[in-house]
């Protein structure tokens, strides 16, 4: 399933990366060289197979509840690269 | 049946209507990592690595955020899903450290449900629940304190919320009202979310559409997002759902978007369309194996299970002859009904309650004090009702009673006792209470035998002054009546 | 006098509980070793400093009779694991200036136990790469090389390398697609990627959440043992850590494979297979059932739809691990005009070109329309592989296969570059062994007639590492490879 100029764009913006426009066709040629290769999937029959989504079998635990983190709010903004009044901080966000 | 049509010149439409609802659970620590829940605190001071998305940094289950799911499903009479699964939500946006949200998607804890909400003309309606998860809360972020800033505090990121979503059952803002009230109700009684709209800890999604009355197609409905109080929710339904029948009618569409609503101009506007939509790319959290509980776990939840509200309100009726509007106001509150049950014990339970609801209810919003800070006792509230009902003292009495328990917060046998206000009951004294008054007030006594039955209220108070009030006043009037003639 | 860097860790504590080396001396001796090597490019950050002062509390520790299991031993720490203090970096510009706050589980293992640590090593941009080619500090010289510098291989090049030059003791990697077994191969040293689940991921930079695993890279099987008996346990902040109890792994080392079951699968003997690795690859064989095991051939059907599985699964997952790197609360920051601006700049600076290509790849398949037919058909695929394995294991004990299809190349090589799927291609004996999730050792088997190391590779069943580490000590004495 080859994508077009449409979908890299789309595609891009939902990774927030940005593609020049002048690199958009070689992007686009890499992505279906990929989708090409990864499309051999479609041969396998997997008919009544269930999805692997947990390799062991152990299943989830439980933590007890209890306040164990927290309260080290200048560890947290120590790599702030924009901080103020110990918030963080980014361009100004309107709905 | 409440019914809730939108008449105009053109035509009638009905409205459809569903609810997500967001919960934040209580618990101490949040659900994916041990950082407090507790609200107010400085900024950042309640977050962990975890919470702010550092690399390497791994979400653990929090057991108490699943326990209040499962409570809570129970609480909807919903299906509890044995094994659930959880998925990661992919956006980005500044109040989202991680990138993503852990929630739950294709697999959620709780299954469909319901809740039977009571409607102002007595009928009830059962609302169906199509499933309910838990996920993280975002975090907060301010955009008014710069006029190029925003500025990101990640507290509230990471707290537990349980997510409810009804099916597209309400035809009415009156029903999400109550519905709203109900589950709020529910979710108190189970301790599992304090339900304070207005502080944010229960928000209310609302999706709307309309169609002509009789038909059964499904229009294009649009969706007003985190409304925070149930009073705006109604609003918002009303002037969404007349938006709808005025496109419709003025020959317009409409389109499937997200809304604003503003209570200031009781309008909804669209939000900024964004240039591409959301893709979400569901699928499910590697870094958290599938949860499965055991028949064990729910069992050990299900038997401590608290009386729910509807189950509460039936036992009043039955067993304690309460109306049902009585039983339904005393028991929306799981305070106020033990707070009832306590006083109403060996007592009678309708005077309990009505009393309860006037005089006792009156008094804690003059003194603004809470139930919990009451300065009469349930006990002692009981006791009072159990003097009047026993004719101890009278219902004049009480009252006067009442206010000095209010004050002192004292026992009301001691302060009849200690007052002497007990009721006048010995007829022989009252009979000569009233031979001497009828053989000084002999000019209205001769008025009221000629036809002035007015004066009869007349003699009842003189005698109810000489008594000090305590004389009883069921005796006064029967021994007046046959003296009188 | 003896080159100090020379020793196993076995050998290193054997001497140093004998007082007959000290710490210090040890150190020192690595630390020059770091000095004389720079070429290779397999540090990022050296924390010598440190490393001295704790060789010092570990010769404190030896006087008292309180030394740790690893007391004293110098190892680089690939920079993918967050080390408190130490700048971590995962070779990307996008935190080229991150200082955790917060040390990773593994790591923490390794310090309790008396460990001290030369620095942060250089690997593949978080980890996507097989010849470390793609690190924003530029790529690893492996020490083979001779007139023209080759790749060390990858993600873990920098440990691999880092040990063949003696530049530490040892190593820690991690692999999530062969990251640790290649390299390990392409620089003639060990290395083993547990279960998965052994190793807590705790504090470890995720790149693909369900086929991550740290484990030691070392000059020998014996070294590897010890190391990992440090690295591995249960850790209840890594929800998908195993409870299944550490055996001591140096236990299994010296035991002997009379009756082992080796099965070698017939799907990985592929077409035009370079004939040296083939070679060798039945000489490997041949050693074992010298040593009294049994040759049996087996199956593994899906084995050529493990590249595929692997290439739609770990960008999926890494699409969404790497989407917490966006400027705000961490990392070099590009600011835009408003909040989806500060992303684009950020990440599009930030990250290299094999991350965004994967981020991209990984963001697509997981789309509304797309992720049945990619992602949901990979995780059925997986189950297929993973079942394969699990039928194989029921007619043999242990797995034998080659690590890669070829022998270290060149830095910049024409035909890698030209096609991302080219250098994917190398990935084909050992990507199904991290969807299976099973444990898997790679150590040298011999010199191709270019002079350069070929490793072979050994997969055991699930937490059976112990089979691993018996086998893999019996061929390792049999191929008697001479290291760097």
């Amino acid at each position: 399933m080859a994508v077009d100029n449409d979908t890299v764009r789309r595609i891009a913006f939902l990774s927030r990366l940005r593609v020049e426009p002048d690199k958009l066709e070689d992007t686009k040629q890499e992505f279906n060289k990929i989708l090409a290769w990864v499309e051999e999937l479609g041969e396998v029959n997997t008919d009544n197979v269930e999805p692997l989504v947990s390799v062991n079998n152990e299943s989830l635990l439980l933590r007890e509840d209890n306040v164990t983190a927290g309260h080290i709010s200048q560890e947290v903004l120590a790599n702030a690269p924009a901080k103020e009044y110990g918030y963080f901080v980014v361009p100004k966000v309107v709905e | 049946m409440s019914e809730y049509i939108i008449t105009t010149e053109k035509g009638k439409w009905e409205v459809i209507c569903g609810l997500e609802i967001h919960c934040q659970i209580i618990s101490r620590s949040k659900i994916f990592s041990g950082a407090s829940t507790e609200f107010g605190d400085d900024t950042n001071e309640n977050v962990s690595f975890v919470d702010a998305g550092m690399p390497g940094m791994l979400p653990t289950l929090n057991k108490e955020c699943v326990h209040q799911a499962v409570k809570t499903g129970l609480g909807l009479n919903a299906v509890i899903n044995k094994y659930s699964e959880f998925s990661r939500k992919n956006y980005f946006y500044a109040d989202l450290p991680q990138g993503y949200q852990i929630t739950q998607f294709q697999y959620p804890i709780v299954g469909e449900g319901t809740i039977d909400i009571d409607l102002p003309d007595g009928s009830t309606k059962t609302i169906r629940i199509e499933r309910m998860h838990i996920e993280q809360d975002a975090a907060k972020s301010i955009h008014d304190m710069s006029p190029t800033k925003s500025f990101i505090d990640l507290n509230r990121a990471g707290v537990g919320l349980m997510e409810i979503v009804t099916k597209p059952d309400f035809r009415s803002p009156e029903e999400a009202g109550a519905f709203l009230r109900k589950l709020r109700s529910i979710l108190r009684y189970l301790g599992t979310c304090d339900g304070n709209m207005d502080e944010g800890s229960m928000r209310c999604d609302i999706n709307v559409s309309v169609r002509p009355l009789g038909s059964d197609e499904l229009r294009t409905r649009c969706e007003m997002k985190n409304v925070n109080s149930v009073k705006f929710v109604m609003q918002a339904i009303e002037s969404e759902a007349k938006r709808h029948v005025e496109t419709y009618e003025s020959g317009g569409t409409i389109a499937q978007e997200t809304r604003q609503f503003d209570p200031s101009t009781q309008t909804t506007k669209a939000m900024r369309k964004k240039e591409f939509a959301h893709d979400y790319r569901y699928f499910p959290e590697p870094d958290l194996p599938p949860l499965v509980l055991s028949d064990e776990f729910i069992n050990k939840i299900k038997s401590e299970l608290v009386e729910l509200p509807d189950a509460k309100k039936s036992r009043f009726i039955r067993e304690m002859g309460l109306t049902p509007y009585d039983a339904s106001v005393i028991c929306e509150n799981k305070e106020t009904a033990e707070f009832f049950e306590k006083a109403a014990k060996g007592h009678d339970a309708k005077k309990v309650a009505n009393w309860l609801m006037g005089d006792f209810f009156a008094m804690l919003n003059e003194k603004k004090l809470e139930l919990k800070d009451s300065p009469v006792s349930a006990e002692n509230l009981g006791a009072l009702v159990e003097l009047i009902t026993s004719n101890v003292i009278n219902g004049k009495t009480a009252k006067d009673v009442f206010a000095i328990m209010a004050e002192t917060g004292d026992n009301p046998n001691k302060i009849v006792e200690e007052k002497g206000l007990k009721q006048v009951t010995d007829t022989g004294a009252i009979e000569k209470m009233i031979d001497d008054l009828l053989a000084s007030a002999t000019d209205n006594v001769t008025a009221y035998r000629s036809g002035k039955v007015g004066l009869f209220g007349w003699f009842v108070g003189q005698i109810m002054k000489q008594s000090q009030g305590k004389a009883n006043p069921v005796v006064v009037n029967e021994l007046l009546k046959k003296k009188l003639g | 006098m003896t080159d100090l860097t020379d020793l196993t860790i076995k050998d290193s504590l054997t001497k140093l509980k004998a007082k007959e080396i000290s710490p210090v001396d040890l150190t020192n001796a690595y630390i020059k070793k770091m000095q004389d090597n720079d070429k290779y490019n397999a540090y990022v950050t050296t924390t010598t400093e440190q490393a001295l002062a704790q060789a010092k509390v570990a010769e404190q520790h030896y006087m008292n009779g309180t030394n740790r299991p690893l007391e004293g031993i110098a190892l680089g720490i690939k920079d993918l694991f967050c080390t408190k203090n130490i700048r971590t970096t995962a070779c990307s510009h996008i935190i080229d200036n991150f200082i955790p706050q917060y040390e990773s589980t593994v790591t923490q293992n390794l310090l309790n136990d008396g460990a001290l640590f030369l620095g942060k090593l250089n690997l593949d941009e978080f980890a996507m790469g097989g010849s470390n080619e793609t690190s924003c500090f530029g790529p690893v010289v492996n020490p083979w090389s001779k007139e023209t510098k080759l790749v060390a291989g990858g993600s873990s090049g920098g440990s691999a390398a880092a040990v063949a030059a003696k530049m530490c003791a040892a190593a820690t990697g991690t692999d999530t697609g062969g990251s640790i077994r290649e390299p390990a191969a392409f620089c003639g040293v060990t290395g083993i990627k547990p279960t998965y689940g052994r190793c807590s991921r705790y504090g470890i930079v995720a790149f693909a959440s369900s086929l991550d695993q740290a484990g030691p890279i070392c000059k020998d099987v014996t070294d590897c043992a010890l190391l990992l008996n440090s690295m591995a346990g249960y850790d209840a902040k890594d929800s998908t850590s195993s409870q299944v109890t550490v055996p001591d792994f140096s236990s299994f080392i010296g035991q002997d494979i009379k009756g082992l079951k080796i099965g070698i699968p017939v799907e990985y003997r592929v077409d035009g297979m370079n004939k040296e690795v083939a070679a060798y690859w039945d000489k490997a064989a041949e050693m074992l059932k010298e040593n009294g095991a049994e040759i049996v051939s087996v199956n593994l059907p899906h084995t050529k739809y493990a590249l595929p599985t692997y290439y739609v699964i770990a960008p999926a997952e890494a699409s969404s691990n790497l989407a917490r790197y966006d400027g705000v609360r961490y990392g070099n920051r590009v600011d835009g005009n408003g909040l989806d601006e500060l992303y684009i700049n950020t990440r599009t600076s930030g990250f290299g070109k094999e991350v965004k290509r994967r981020i991209l790849i990984g963001t697509y398949v997981l789309s509304a329309g797309y992720y049945d037919a990619y992602y949901l058909k990979a995780q059925k695929v997986r189950r297929l592989i993973k079942n394969d394995f699990d039928e194989a294991f029921k007619k043999c004990d242990i797995i034998l296969t080659p690590t890669s299809p070829i022998e270290p190349f060149a830095i910049g090589d024409k035909k890698m570059l030209e096609n991302p799927i080219n250098m994917y291609l190398n990935d084909v004996f050992t990507v199904s062994v991290n969807l299976a999730g099973l444990p898997a050792m790679s150590l040298p088997i011999g010199l191709s007639s270019n002079g350069l190391p070929l490793g072979m590779q050994l997969i055991g069943k699930p937490f059976d590492e112990g089979t691993v580490f018996k086998a893999g000590y019996q061929l390792e004495r049999s191929a008697n490879f001479v290291r760097m």
